[in-house]
């Protein structure tokens, strides 16, 4: 493969985490606890999408099959997202919401560190906006994970509860693709498995001080890398994508 | 939501380095580095400033709205207060 391909593919894998998280953010909209957090959310899914719109346009432009932003966002089948299964899990309660943001941006946040070395000037360009953005994310889902974890007795167990529903979806952001592999030799791409320090790193703080235990994950959770999603992902990608399959091509 | 654990606080925003920082709102959060963080979310989104204060409402203390006339009306017939019987020489430019 081309390494333009090969990047054009890396990148729309990325651009679907970012795409798919957002959107997940995006449904809080009017639903949040409170007002704060109903403008908060919003924006931490507005820098997502931001990014997700940055890495399908060039992605589209490398790979050269005609494929702009949209039609990479909305006009693909479930099997064709390859975004981890972390990033499409259900909302669940805040604390799901705010964990689930935590173990992404603790990840993204040394990503794009990594990536502003990165050899491609574009993916440089991206790293740079993205690593400011991505820190206030690890800062607001962590003192939130913190104050929930450290809270009154009800929070604590539904921080607990977040905790053992979503670890097991972490290992997954460690794991490349082919194309990926190709991105990580030509120095494109960062290498997830070398962040690993650093992810840890950042939830062992934040679990120390919200009183949250890591567990153990016998069997970790994966597939989304292959296409293989969860039951969820397809009522997900079914209000995603509604728009654009009942009025095809519509722009406003 | 208690105002037990959500306090409310008076959030203060500086729109340019050399302008004073001036009251924008309000918002709840448990503690001042949420409080900082909320008001960056509600308050900055389109770049309105780059300096946020925060301080919790409970600590403010207001002059009180039933002495208003005692506390400020007799300032209003004493123009002389203002510099305004001064010839401002043209070399000074404007004020």
């Amino acid at each position: 493969m081309k390494p333009a391909a090969a990047l054009a593919d890396a990148l729309i894998t990325l651009g679907d985490d970012h795409l798919i998280l957002g959107h997940r953010l995006s449904q809080w909209c009017g639903h949040a606890p409170m007002l704060e957090e109903d403008l908060s959310m919003p924006n931490m899914a507005l820098d997502m999408l931001g990014q997700a719109r940055n890495l399908y346009t060039y992605a589209g432009g490398l790979e050269n099959k005609g494929r702009n932003e949209d039609d990479l966002a909305y006009l693909r089948t479930d099997r064709e997202y390859k975004n981890c299964l972390l990033v499409e899990r259900p909302n669940g309660d805040f604390a799901h919401t705010m964990l689930r943001q935590l173990y992404f941006a603790a990840f993204m946040h040394p990503f794009w560190q990594a990536a502003t070395t990165s050899a491609d000037d574009k993916i440089q360009g991206f790293a740079e906006k993205a690593v400011k953005e991505i820190a206030y994310h690890i800062r607001h889902a962590g003192e939130w994970v913190i104050r929930l974890g450290d809270g009154t007795e009800e929070s604590a167990q539904r921080m607990g509860e977040a905790v053992i529903a979503l670890h097991g979806y972490t290992d997954e952001l460690f794991s490349t693709t082919d194309t990926m592999q190709i991105c990580i030799e030509a120095n494109l791409l960062p290498d997830p498995e070398r962040l690993r320090d650093q992810w840890d790193q950042t939830i062992e703080q934040v679990f120390a001080e919200a009183f949250l235990t890591i567990p153990e994950i016998p069997f970790p959770q994966e597939g989304g890398r292959d296409g293989r999603h969860t039951e969820d992902f397809g009522h997900l990608l079914s209000e995603l994508q509604y728009m654009q399959r009942t009025y095809p091509g519509m722009t406003w | 939501m208690s105002t037990q654990h959500m306090p409310l606080w008076e959030v203060f925003i500086r729109p340019r380095n050399g302008l004073d920082h001036k009251h924008v709102g309000s918002i709840h959060a448990a503690d001042s580095k949420m409080a900082l963080q909320s008001a960056r979310d509600v308050y900055t989104r389109r770049e309105e400033g780059n300096s946020i204060w925060v301080v919790q409402s409970r600590d403010i203390i207001a002059s009180d709205p039933d002495k208003a006339a005692e506390n400020f009306d007799p300032a209003g017939d004493k123009v002389y207060r203002h510099p305004s019987f001064y010839d401002i020489p043209d070399d000074v430019g404007h004020m």
